[in-house]
This record gives C-alpha cells, structure tokens and sequence, in this order.
C-alpha cells in the first residue's frame, strides 16, 4: 500500500510545485511589459510627480522577488490587488463570478459526464453498427465546431422562439430553478462541445481493450456481451477514461470563456476578456492564476485517481 | 487401453471446415476443409508451423471465431448440438460450462482488475452450476490438484502476483471449474521456460485424465505433444498433412512434410577442431558485473570466443544472456571487469569506440521484424554499413550489395529494392545476417536467432550461419534457450542461471554427465519424442527425491 | 417544431454531404491511377466530402481577388442591408460586402492558422524528435519545460500572453504557435519513443550513426503517419483557437476580414432571427469538419495496415 501513497505524495508535490512555477510565469508578465507600467497606464501626459508617486501606490519601486512574495502571499489570503481600469479591489470585482463560473461548469459537466460515458459503452458495444457511425459522425463534427458557432445556433433555434433566454442574467438573487432555467443554453452549448470529445475517447479507451486476450478469454467463458464489457473491460479502462474526463472538465474551464461571452453570463471568463481589451494586466493576471490552479488541481485528481484506480500498484507482490 | 477408449462415444464431429480471414476488402481462407473427429474423453493433439490455423480450428469447435474471421463452410456438431446454426445465447451457454478454453499466455489471458478465485468462480456462478460458496471451495481443491503453492491462499491474489508457470496452472484449473466435456489448450506452455514447463505439462496430463476430460491440445512442440495426446493431426497452411495414434505417427510418419518436420530434430552440425591452446580469443569477456540500477544482473562472468568457433549461451528467461551481449556491445557498460577484443581492451560504452572497433562485432537479432527498419528498402538496409565503413559508392555500392544478397541465397534483381514487409519472416531474418556480413566483422552476437522462427525455416537459417562461418572465418555468440539448436550448432556451451556462469566447456563434455545440477535439470528438462518420456522422467525425479 | 425543421435540415444537409463526397471520391479514383487509385476506393465518403471541402477552400483562398466583387475592405453601402442580386449575403455593421469579406476570409484566417500550425510543428516536432533521441537530460529539460508550459490552459495563456505583447498578427501567430508547440512536442516525443526502442535504431546507433541520420532516416520516416493525421487535428485546433481569439476581439484585428471578427461584428442580426452571422462561424466549422473527417480516415487506415 505504502507505495502508492508515495506515488501520491510525489504527484500531489510535483503539482504544488507546478503551481508555483505557473504562479512566477504569471507574475513576471508584468516584468515582460516593454516600457514603464505606471507611464503607460497613466498616459504620456503624466509629470514626473505623478508617476513616481503611482508607482509607490502599486510598489512597483520594490524589487521583483518581493513585489512577487507579496502577491503570492496576498493571492493565497484572496487579495489580489487593485484593478487599473476600475481602480477597486480585484477580489471585489471576482467575488460573485467565481461562484458563477464554478457552477456553470458544474451544469455542464453533470449533463456531460454521464452521457458521454453512456454513449461512448453504448458505442463500444455496438461497435461498426449503424449506432456507431452515426454517433461517431455526430461527435466528429461537434468536436469541430467553434463554441460560439454552437452558441448562437442554440440561440437561433431554442431562444429565437422565446422558449429559453439568450442571455443568462444571473444576480445573487436567483433561486435554483431559474439558474438552472436561465442558464441552460450556455451550460447545453458546453456540453455538446465536450461530450463528443469524452465520448469519442471513451470508446476508443473500450475497444482497445476489447482486442486484449482477457477479453478474449470473458468471451469464450461464455459471459454475456454487457457483462464483458461492465466486468471485465471498464476496469481496466479506468485510467484513461479518467483522464479523459478529467481532460474535458479542464477544457470546461477554458470553453466557459467563450460561452460567457456569447451568452453575457457573469462569470471570470468575461471579466477576463474584459480585463484583456482594456489591458487591465492584474485582473488578467488575477483571473488567469484562478484558471491555471482550477486546471492544474483537476488534472491532479485524474492523475491520483488513476494511479488509485490500477490493481498492479495497489495490490503489489 | 487404445481398445476401450475407441469404445467411447463421440463428442465433437467437424466436417469438412472452411474458415477465412479478412485482409482489408477481400477474404482469403484459413482453413481449407479440414475434418475432425474426437470422442469423448480423447486428448487429440494438433500440431503444425505458424499459420498452420491451428488456434483457429481450435476455436473454431468452440463456435467462435476471432474479429475479422468468418466461418464460410462446413458443419460442427457437438454432442448433438449444430454449432453452425446454433444461437449466440445457446453457443455461450456451452462455452465455458461445457467447452472451455485454455489460451497461451496465461498472464495475458487473466484480467488484471480482478482476483483469481473471482476469475475462477464466475464461470460457474453465471453459468448456474454451483453458488459462489461451493465454487470457491472447489476453486481451492482443483488448485490443491494443479499442485499449486498455498492452495488457500493463491487464488485471493492478483494475477500480476503470481508466477507465469502458475498461472497456467490456474488457468486450467479455471477451465475445469465447470467441469467441461472437452478443453482446448491453445499452446498453454509455449511462454514458460523448460524448468518451468515439466510441471505444467505434468498437471495438465494429471488433470485431464482424473476426470476424463476430452481435449484438443494445439502445440507446435512434437515432442511436448507426443506426451500428452492419444492421437496426433498434423496442419500445414489450413490443410490436414495426416493423422494417426501417436505412436504410430511418431514411429511411421507417411507424408514427406511430417518426415521433414521429424527430421530437423536430428540436423547437427559435424564438430570442428578446438582452438589452439595458445590462441588469443577474439573476444574474451573477463570478471564481468553488470546491471540495471542498482541491481546486478551479471555476476562476475567470463568466457572467451575463439576465431571459428561458436559459443553457444544457453539459460532460461532472467539468466542474464541477453544482458552479457548488450556489454559486450557497449549498450550497458559494466561496473566491474573488461572485454577484450583481439586482445586489446574495447571501451565499455559503444559512443567511444571507435568506427572499426563497431565494425568488427556485429549483431543478429531475434525478431528480424524490428530489426529491419520498415521504411527502408534492401539495398539501403544491406548497403549502408559497407558504404559507411567501407567508403563503398555508386556502382561498387550496388555490386557488394548485391554479391551480399547472393551470399544470403536472395536474387538480387527480385529483391534489392524491396521494403522489409515484403518478405517472408526467414527472408528478413537472412536480410538481417547480410547487414551484419556487410560490415566484414570478425565477430556476430546471433540473439535467439531462430526463435521466431518455424523449425523447417530455422534450419535454413542455422546452415546458412554455419557455411558463412567456414567461408569467413566468423566467431559466433549464439544466444538461446533452446538446446536443440545448441546441438545442432555449438562448439563450445556456456550455462548461465541467475546472472552466474554455472557451467562452461565443450559441446559434448556439457552433454555428457556428471553435471553441475542446474545444467542437469536443464538438460532433463527438454521434452523428447518418445511418448513415455514425461512419465519417465517424474519417476526418475520422484525416486531421487525419495531417496 | 422548431426543432423537427431543424432535424430535417440535418438530414438534408448530411444527405447532401455524403453525395458530394461520392461524386467527388469517384472522380478521383478515375483521375488518378495506381496504388493511389486504390486507396482512395476504399475512403470513407465523410473523407471524400472533406477532401473536396478542402479543395474548395485552397481555391477560393487562392483567387480570392477573382472571386470576390468589391475589395476587402470597402464600405459599398448602407448597414445591415439584406440579401439582394448586388450583395449576395447583404452588408456588414459598416456597409462592407459580406460575400467578399467571407471570401477574403477564406485567405486571412485559414491562411494566417496554416501559417501558424507550421510554425508550431516544425518547432515542436523538431525539438520533440530531439529529446527523444538524445534522451538523457536534455530531455529532462525539455519535457519538464513543456510540462509547465501545457500546466497553464492554452485559451488562458494566449489571452494573458497577447495581453503583455499586444494584438498583432505577428504576436498572434507566435504566441500560438508556441503555446501549440508543447503540444506537438509531446506528440512527436512520444511517437519517437516508442521507435527508439526498437531493435533497427539500436542496430543503427552500434553501427555508429550520427544524430542527422539517425533522425532523418531512421526515425522520421518511421513517425509519419501520425505526425501527418497530427498535423491536421492540430490545424483544427489552431483555426479554432485563432477564430475564438478573433471573436473575442483580441485576435486578427480590424479591419482585416476575418470570419471569427465577422462573427462578432455583426452577432447582433441572430437576435432579429437573420442567420447572416452564422455564415462565418459555419465556414470556420466547415473547414475543421473536413479536415477532421479526412484525419480521422487517415488513422484509421495507418492503424488497419499495422496490424
């Protein structure tokens, strides 16, 4: 036993570590801004004074390392700083769109997850048949479609006829139901995007396993198709489809920027794109440490679980 | 004994079968009408070369036939039951419970995810022979008489627990579970060492006789299917060669292929003269440790290898062989000792010997199929280490290339600008001794060979190396397992067992007693022609060990 | 009912595909001749389709100028104006054609994304065949780089990226390709690995080859296939991400044409139930289908012939 526990240990430091280094790489984009940041927010306009006394306030007159512990440290206890364009506290400006942002995911991803994995089984079962191929046509082209062009053709053919909002007004008001009424069309429009993806992968994670000899073997045993398939292949099949979903959960984070935009949803993702037009470097900074950590943490979990999830290492010799 | 067992009824008629396989849109056949009958409580062993279509005829009496493989013609019937038109539902309703099945890699063939005794038992619950309690208790006698270790206790482990040797035996204890009316052993012991085999065979021959079990055992070992089948069927590329009691067909083949096949046991190679006592080897491996990590692999070993001369290396599967040719390549510089080149120290990592020293030892590898890159054709395979060691260019290039390919009985003209995929698997492997010989070395590590091989093929082979050796004056590391090529082709044997040199000396001393205990194990272990050969040699060793 | 309109729109619209792509797979088997003639026999008509597609697009981004009625970026009338035999898709939000912005499109967006993808692959697969050659710690460095680098999802990192360096083409089309480069690189790594394992490229390091050789004739030719279907799905994903850039208004920049940035500009039509908007992003998923279809054949048949 002891040794996964180790393995887990080592994943789970690595990822810190992994964290760390994204958290540098993020910081010093500052540092990369060509010319002085406080001139360029102020304006060419601005006298000496002005400046010097800017780049006191945002402390841009300490050195690097500690300008960087500071807003490590500030960012762990959820002070990320003040924005340039608003001139408030990020963490003011983030509050509500975390929340947001998570349990839109979250929507689509309990619709995703569980269909994909159904379909992809159901394809793997009835492989080469006429289910099949047009499953799998159906999930090529999806996977090929830019969420946006999913998005306003929901728009055109759901919210056209009145049937559901093409914008999701979300406020802290909203009771359960009408979130889930108000922000069905962009929580649908991420899970057509991910679950051909997942599906595709589950399948394919299926088949190659049916070619293995111990599938063989199920078979000429005499056990049933569906049996073989839920005893004998998925466990083995564990650890990819872990990562699959995991994958796709991750590419949730990223899909949820577009779909916010489209849908003018309030959540991180259009502050982000918000933040980027008007160059606002801390909220962008702020908001892409939340994504990076949310990506790295998933791909994490899959990794432990999947390690968690194969017999030869729990049960050694 | 032959009377009362011709008094059985039968159980599995198959007439006249016809199976093909799919190669991209067109099918091509497999087997091409063979019949097959078997009574109930016979053991018929199947035997023939790769793409005999033995496995397929085997599976094909269960009713079941691989992903791209169709069963076109024929009928099959078994103990009453039309398996051509029987139903999906009734086929798996007999599979296990009444035909089961024991593959060739147990290890491969166990599902990871799950325990042996669920493995075991699930083949009698789904079937509703017995309750989960009572296939346990049965799971632990039948693997109490496999003769497994910790009866109890073995099948509550995972497979990737267990040895290889073992696990075969699981498996066909996991076959009797229900106890079928016939079992079909697809090569069960074709993976285990020999050391290893004798058990399983014994096992196998105790079991099936205990409870008159009916079975059709595939093997393309004569000797290992002389012990264990009443009556013999030979294949050759989907057709029936002969069939017959098996100590008729051993002692009187009638058709010339199966004469052939008897007649390659017995190729050995007339004995050179020993070196010259005071002679240099061309290469000497001195005091050699070696290893991966922080384990050693090789335990201070040495021997020497003369001009002419062939040094076969013989041990099973983790003896450290391959693991001696890859330091004296330079692949795995040791921690300890040398090996010498003509006398001279060779540097331990291949990156700082020089362009003549790489040319002088060459290699021969055991699966020519990666051994050839697959993008390029013969002439560049075969051409290349003349033009880089040799300068050759433009037409010398081609002509040394193909003087090469003659030298490996290929034309040139139909082949040097073939690709590796278009050759047969004993062509390739030839293709894999003229890249060696290009490089005019002194030296060649011949790594299993033959292994992969047919036998009919692997004498090709083995002849070829010996004229080439005569004509070169070549000096041979012959890496293999198999100690009927050690007959054949060594002049000097070296035993290896764990990383250590047990045993070394000429040919006929080695096969000679007394020996070292390992090689006399080793020696006693390879199955012979002779039918009573398996009886004899577990009385041989029950008496000792009584003793 | 909604919905059924919608469904038998599909239908139409897959019905006409797989005919498209029938006639167009039996004119290329009579064209060509040979093994090639032979290969393309046998593909599926979802690659067909997608080979034509494809062809059309090369055409149209080829004689865009000839194709197209009015310039790039002219205003030749009112905004938004509908349908008509003058502006066959009507007017933009500033009076530009729409027909002839689409049609430069096909030239800005597939051209700067193919651009784009060959950057990232020549430096990706180059350093990622490297590693896995050389092994040892240059590979250790390499792969932990690009472990971190692939750690940060790739939309967020662009967006933070092109943030600091501005919105440029040139930015874009580096800053893409570099983040994409990690993904090509772990690819090509280990498709390679799985080659250096094997017994000819041991024979070919005894017999003393030297790095270039060693890549260039023993590994690459070996690592193709995949690197091709690689080199399509990476494509896609580079188009997407560009289009989704452009959409967001931190991409191709105006007044270039541009089909994400058309999208965007002129998004507001859907609302008043005009599906002109919806032309651009159709184009962009058109393209990614195609190639998507004629990849996914492409490994389809590369794993059928191993076996």
């Amino acid at each position: 036993m002891s040794l996964v526990w180790t393995m887990v240990a080592k994943r789970l430091g690595l990822g810190l570590l992994t964290l760390v280094i994204i958290s540098l790489i993020i910081f010093s984009a500052t540092e990369m801004l060509p010319g002085d940041l406080a001139k360029a927010i102020l304006g060419q306009s601005a006298t000496e004074e002005t400046v010097a006394a800017f780049r006191r306030e945002l402390g841009l007159d300490l050195p690097a390392h500690t300008r960087y512990l500071n807003w490590l440290l500030g960012a762990l206890q959820g002070d990320f700083g003040t924005s340039f364009a608003s001139r408030r506290p990020i963490s003011e400006l983030i509050g509500m769109r975390l929340g947001n942002t998570l349990a839109l995911a979250l929507y689509a991803a309990a619709i995703a997850v569980p269909l994909s994995l159904a379909l992809g089984i159901l394809a793997a079962l009835f492989r080469n048949t006429v289910f099949d191929r047009s499953t799998n046509a159906f999930a090529l082209t999806s996977i090929s479609f830019p969420e946006f062009f999913v998005a306003y053709i929901l728009i055109f053919v759901l919210a056209q006829s009145g049937v559901f909002p093409s914008m999701a007004r979300i406020d802290a008001t909203t009771s359960f139901g009408d979130y889930l009424y108000r922000a069905f069309l962009p929580a649908l429009t991420l899970t057509l995007v991910v679950t051909a993806h997942m599906m595709r992968m589950t399948r394919a994670a299926i088949i190659n396993l049916l070619a293995s000899p111990y599938i063989e073997m199920a078979r000429l045993k005499g056990m049933k198709p569906m049996r073989v398939i839920l005893i004998h292949a998925l466990p083995n099949a564990l650890a990819p489809i872990i990562t699959v979903v995991a994958l796709n959960l991750a590419y949730l984070i990223t899909g949820v920027v577009l779909v916010e935009v489209v849908f003018v949803y309030p959540g991180l993702g259009q502050l982000m794109v918000d933040s980027v037009s008007k160059r606002d470097i801390p909220v962008v900074q702020a908001v892409s440490l939340i994504f990076a950590t949310a990506y790295v943490l998933l791909n994490l979990l899959a990794d432990v679980l999947s390690t968690l999830s194969n017999p030869r290492l729990i049960h050694r010799k | 004994m032959d009377d009362r067992m011709h008094a059985k009824p039968v159980l599995l008629t198959m007439r006249d079968i016809q199976i093909e396989g799919r190669s991209g849109e067109t099918w091509s056949p497999i087997i091409r009408g063979v019949d097959l009958a078997l009574n109930k409580g016979e053991v018929l062993g199947l035997i023939g070369e790769s793409g005999a279509g033995k496995s397929t005829l085997g599976l094909a009496a269960m009713g079941f036939t691989r992903d791209g493989c169709r069963i076109s013609g024929g009928a099959i019937d078994f103990d009453g039951i039309d398996l051509m038109t029987a139903s999906e539902a009734e086929k798996r309703a007999l599979r296990g419970r009444r035909i089961a099945y024991v593959a060739q890699s147990a290890a491969a063939s166990f599902n990871p995810a799950h325990k042996l005794i669920d493995q075991y038992c699930e083949m009698p619950v789904q079937h509703g022979v017995m309750s989960r309690a009572d296939a346990e208790r049965d799971a632990i006698e039948l693997y109490r008489r496999m003769r497994l270790p910790n009866p109890e206790e073995i099948g509550f482990r995972y497979p990737h627990q267990v040895s290889g040797g073992q696990l075969q035996r699981a498996m066909t204890a996991m076959a009797m579970s229900c106890r079928p009316d016939l079992i079909i052993f697809d090569e069960p012991t074709t993976a285990l060492d020999v050391t290893t085999q004798i058990e399983v065979l014994a096992a196998i021959r105790d079991i099936v006789a205990q409870f008159d079990t009916a079975a059709i055992y595939i093997t393309h070992d004569l000797a290992v299917v002389a012990q264990m089948a009443d009556r013999i069927k030979v294949l050759l590329r989907g057709r029936e060669v002969e069939e017959a009691d098996t100590r008729v067909m051993l002692e009187s083949p009638t058709e010339d292929y199966t004469k052939t096949l008897w007649a390659v046991r017995s190729y050995a190679r007339p004995n050179r003269p020993p070196a010259n006592a005071g002679a240099v080897p061309i290469v000497s491996i001195k005091d050699v440790t070696a290893g991966y990590g922080a384990v050693d692999v090789l335990k201070d070993i040495s021997f020497d290898i003369h001009k002419r001369r062939t040094v076969a290396v013989v041990g099973e599967s983790g003896s450290g062989k391959s693991t001696a040719a890859r330091v004296i390549t330079g692949l795995l510089p040791p921690r300890k000792g040398e090996v010498l080149f003509a006398g001279e120290s060779l540097p331990p990592d291949y990156r700082r010997r020089s362009r003549d020293q790489l040319r002088q030892a060459q290699m021969i590898y055991q699966m020519a199929d990666t051994a050839l890159n697959p993008k390029l054709r013969l002439r560049e395979l075969i051409g290349r280490p003349a033009q880089m060691y040799l300068g050759l260019k433009g037409r010398a290039l081609t002509e040394r290339t193909r003087d090469l390919l003659r030298l490996i009985e290929l034309e040139p003209d139909e082949y040097i600008d073939r690709l590796p995929s278009e050759l047969s698997g004993g062509q390739k492997q030839r293709v894999g001794i003229a890249r060696a010989l290009a490089a005019e070395p002194q030296f060649i590590i011949c790594d299993e060979v033959t292994s992969a091989l047919d036998q009919l093929v692997a004498e090709g082979i083995l002849k070829l190396l010996d004229r080439l050796q005569g004509e070169f004056d070549l000096a041979y590391m012959f890496i293999t397992h198999d100690l009927a090529t050690v007959r054949a082709i060594a002049d000097e044997v070296v035993v290896m067992q764990n990383g250590r040199v047990v045993e070394k000396g000429p040919k006929d001393e080695m096969f000679q007693p007394p020996h070292d205990p390992y090689t006399e194990l080793l020696l006693s272990s390879v199955p012979e022609m002779d039918p009573d050969w398996l009886t004899r040699i577990l009385n041989e060793r029950a008496a000792r060990a009584g003793r | 009912m909604n919905i059924l309109i919608a469904l038998l729109w599909i239908a139409v619209v897959a019905a006409t595909a797989m005919g498209a792509g029938w006639l167009f797979r039996g004119l290329v088997v009579k064209v060509a001749r040979g093994s090639a003639a032979r290969v393309f026999r046998t593909a599926p008509l979802t690659a067909g389709f997608g080979m034509l597609v494809i062809l059309v697009y090369v055409l149209v981004a080829v004689f865009a100028p000839v194709i197209a009625p009015f310039a790039e970026r002219e205003v030749v009338g009112a905004q938004f104006l509908p349908w008509d035999s003058t502006h066959l898709l009507g007017t933009d939000n500033l009076g530009r054609d729409m027909f002839t912005r689409l049609v430069y499109g096909a030239r800005n967006t597939v051209g700067i994304a193919f651009a784009t993808t060959a950057l990232a692959f020549t430096l990706g697969a180059s350093l990622g065949l490297l590693a896995a050659t050389v092994g040892g710690w240059l590979d250790q460095v390499l792969s932990r780089l690009v472990d971190i680098l692939m750690a940060i999802p790739s939309l967020i990192f662009s967006l933070l990226l092109l943030t600091i360096f501005g919105t440029s083409v040139v930015t874009l089309v580096l800053v893409i390709a570099t983040i994409d480069s990690t993904r090509v690189f772990r690819l090509a790594r280990s498709v390679a690995q799985n080659i250096v394992v094997m017994d000819y490229i041991e024979a070919a390091r005894l017999r003393g080859e030297g790095l270039w050789r060693l890549i260039a004739r023993e590994i690459l030719p070996n690592a193709m296939a995949p690197l091709v279907a690689e080199f399509g799905l990476r494509f896609c994903f580079v188009f997407l991400t560009i289009s989704a850039l452009s959409f967001l208004g931190v991409g191709i920049q105006p007044p270039t044409a541009d089909w994400g940035s058309m999208v965007r500009e002129n998004a507001t039509l859907i609302t008043f139930g005009d599906i002109t908007p919806l032309l651009p992003a159709g184009a962009i998923a058109l393209l990614t289908v195609a190639v998507n279809f004629v990849v996914d054949w492409m490994l389809y048949r590369a794993s059928g012939l191993k076996e």
